[in-house]
């Protein structure tokens, strides 16, 4: 076969065949229940191949259930299916197909990288040299180079959850369960580790179950979103419909002589163009630094953004930050269970998610 | 965004074939190649071989020294005119090191199993095809094979040293196997009772000083009872009092039924019939420790 320069055919190709199969997980009125919780409540699910973000607060049975799909804690009642095999009967087959990324530390810091992976190539059962070559291959597609031969224990965080993931697909599985991949990464790593993800699927051809409790995150990566909550199931959609909500826009503007009011200025010039603009004016009430100077736009697609800078400019007004407000848990609990629903737990969530800069903020991008 | 940065650094020379992801189609070799695997990894990791330099020092000092002690002994019994046998027995040599051999298990246990508990790793390998028996059991029988190495390498240099000092080769060949069984015993117990000591302290430094603890503290404990046994008139207690540590556990046995000589006071070990109770013993230390082992993994902290 001729050496492909791009290198997309052959991927492709395989990810059509893992489309044929039919469910990678299913689960039909799956219970666990602990003397004193429920961790998972009658929990039906059918998941297809693809990308399919597990969405839920701290506490929803994410783990709990993970546990279950990996044939290493029993269901109360009901029965989970991973791949087509059993998960109380096929425990062990399972695991050998299926890839873990815990969400804790699991990496000894005495060894490097390609030390730690080969061992676990390894007792994923392969043979030494297949071990050594799939690491040193797995490495490289999840963005370790030179490093991966120094000792973990100096690595940054988002270069221990490159070499985590890497552990998971070492033994080319066919699913791998992502345990919330990006905890504690900068904007700029999660957005790292949400295009690994999103290409484990595409390029590589391994379906994905990825955890989070931020919703808005998977949006962009996902093809199907599944919603938990107490463990039982809140919304199970694909992502297509989640993204019909429209995106809200946080825009931020100096003043200038000129316009004294710079924020107004824009809000004046962008609501003749047909703008929406959220909330009261559109300005932010959420009482965050800078509040009242952050316009909240509503964006259609991708027209919006190039709208509001050519509005900046020609204002003359310098562009502070324009990002994206992600949508967060509490958001679905609005929709789904009317707005008079108070959720406590996702609060953490959201002022994180509202503290990040989101992917779309361009500092000190000034108009002059 | 991301395809514009992506077709920028395809244009790089540097990338000039990227051959995209490649699946793996080859054998697995399932969860019994993945225990030998875990086995020797943990063998090799008991010398520091495969880790930092600074993890190889004291396995191997502590190595060096019981193959050392062995070579001088050879060396004065080969001077010695007319000397028939060697100057001690295979069966006292780790009676003897007691010191190395605690201070090697003390040392390598909590490599063995604190590390992955400290680190979290162990969720690692329960994702995997392994079991938890699979796990425990590499453990347990890489530990018991690193002390084997290290009591029975200094038996081999008396061995062959005793072979080349042409003393009786049936002799010296019987003995020599009587002490095998003895290290070999001794190997397991060791490498049972300092796994679940160390496993037991997730904290490397609280393993290394509870296996310490535990051997030696019983140790001075029961020989200082036997010696105020053995000096008031009570030398009955003597043999019983044996049963309470791991290396007079050893003694007891090897008395009994591998021609040593008990380091007890007055030099008398348990017979037949009390050995009987220390093999017993010995054995239900191994089983517990096992059975330890197994409860302590059986919550899979993912």
């Amino acid at each position: 076969m001729p050496i492909q320069p791009s290198g997309l055919t052959i991927p492709v190709a395989r990810a059509t065949t893992v489309i044929s199969v039919t469910a990678v997980i299913a689960t039909e009125a799956l219970s666990k229940r602990f003397p004193r919780v429920t961790a998972l409540d009658r929990l039906t699910l059918d998941i297809g191949p693809g990308v399919t973000g597990l969405v839920g607060s701290n506490g929803a049975g994410k783990s709990t259930l993970i546990k279950i799909l990996l044939g290493l804690s029993p269901a109360t009642e009901g029965r989970a299916a991973v791949l087509g095999l059993d998960v109380a009967t096929s425990g062990a087959a399972i695991r050998e197909r299926v890839g873990y990324m815990p969400e804790h530390d699991c990496l000894p810091p005495d060894v490097s990288a390609t030390e730690f992976v080969v061992h676990m190539a390894r007792m994923s059962g392969l043979p030494p040299t297949a071990a050594r070559e799939r690491t040193a291959d797995t490495l490289r597609h999840v963005g370790l180079y030179e490093e991966r031969y120094r000792p973990i224990g100096g690595y940054s965080t988002g270069m221990k959850q490159r070499v985590k993931l890497a552990q998971a697909l070492v033994h080319d599985p066919q699913l791998v369960l992502l345990d919330e991949p990006t905890n504690g990464l900068d904007p700029v790593g999660r957005d790292e580790m949400l295009g690994l993800i999103r290409r484990i699927h595409t390029d590589f051809g391994i379906s994905v179950l990825v955890t989070s409790h931020l919703l808005g995150e998977l949006e962009r990566t996902c093809d199907h979103v599944v919603v938990i909550d107490g463990g039982a199931l809140l919304r199970s959609s694909s992502t297509s419909d989640f993204t019909q909500i429209t995106t809200t826009l946080a825009v931020e503007v100096t003043d200038s002589d000129t316009h004294p009011d710079g924020t107004d200025a824009l809000r004046q010039v962008l609501t003749k163009a047909g703008v929406a603009l959220v909330g009261q004016d559109g300005l932010d009430a959420e009482g965050l630094p800078g509040a009242g100077h952050i316009l909240l736009v509503e964006a259609t697609g991708e027209e919006t953004y190039d709208l509001v800078r050519d509005s900046v400019a020609g204002l003359g007004l310098g562009l502070v930050r324009m990002e994206q407000r992600r949508h967060h848990i509490a958001e679905v609990f609005r929709t789904e269970q009317g707005a008079a629903h108070t959720v406590p737990a996702p609060a953490a969530g959201a002022v994180q998610q509202a503290a990040t800069p989101g992917p779309y903020q361009k500092e000190g991008e000034r108009s002059r | 965004m991301s395809t514009e940065t992506k077709a920028a650094a395809g244009r790089d020379t540097s990338r000039i074939h990227n051959i995209g992801y490649r699946s793996y189609d080859g054998r697995r070799l399932g969860r019994a190649y993945a225990r030998r695997s875990l086995y020797s990894q943990t063998l090799r990791g008991s010398f520091g071989l495969g880790r930092s330099a600074k993890s190889k020092v004291l396995p191997m000092l502590l190595f060096g020294v019981m193959t050392l002690v062995a070579a001088i002994l050879v060396a004065v019994s080969m001077v010695t005119p007319d000397s028939t046998k060697l100057v001690i027995k295979y069966t006292s040599y780790a009676i003897y090191l007691q010191a190395v051999i605690g201070l090697f298990i003390a040392a390598q246990a909590p490599q063995a199993v604190s590390r992955d508990l400290r680190f979290k790793s162990v969720p690692l390998y329960f994702s995997r095809p392994i079991e938890r028996a699979d796990y425990v059991l590499a453990k347990l029988a890489a530990t018991a094979s690193a002390l084997f190495i290290l009591t029975g390498a200094p038996l081999l240099i008396l061995y062959v040293g005793s072979l080349l000092a042409k003393f009786d080769f049936v002799d010296q060949t019987k003995w020599f196997g009587q002490g095998l069984v003895s290290v070999a015993l001794l190997s397991v117990l060791f490498a049972g009772l300092g796994l679940v000591m160390a496993a037991l302290t997730p904290r490397r430094g609280f393993g290394v000083a509870a296996v310490i603890a535990v051997l030696t503290i019983s140790y001075g404990a029961v020989s200082t009872v036997q010696a105020i046994a053995w000096e008031t008139g009570s030398p009955g207690a003597v043999e019983w009092l044996g049963l309470f540590s791991p290396i007079t556990l050893i003694d007891g046995v090897q008395t009994a039924f591998l021609g040593a000589t008990s380091a007890f006071p007055g030099g008398e070990g348990p017979g037949a019939g009390t050995g009987v109770v220390y093999l017993f013993v010995v054995l239900a230390l191994v089983a517990g420790s096992y059975a330890v082992l197994m409860r302590r993994y059986r919550r899979v902290g993912l």
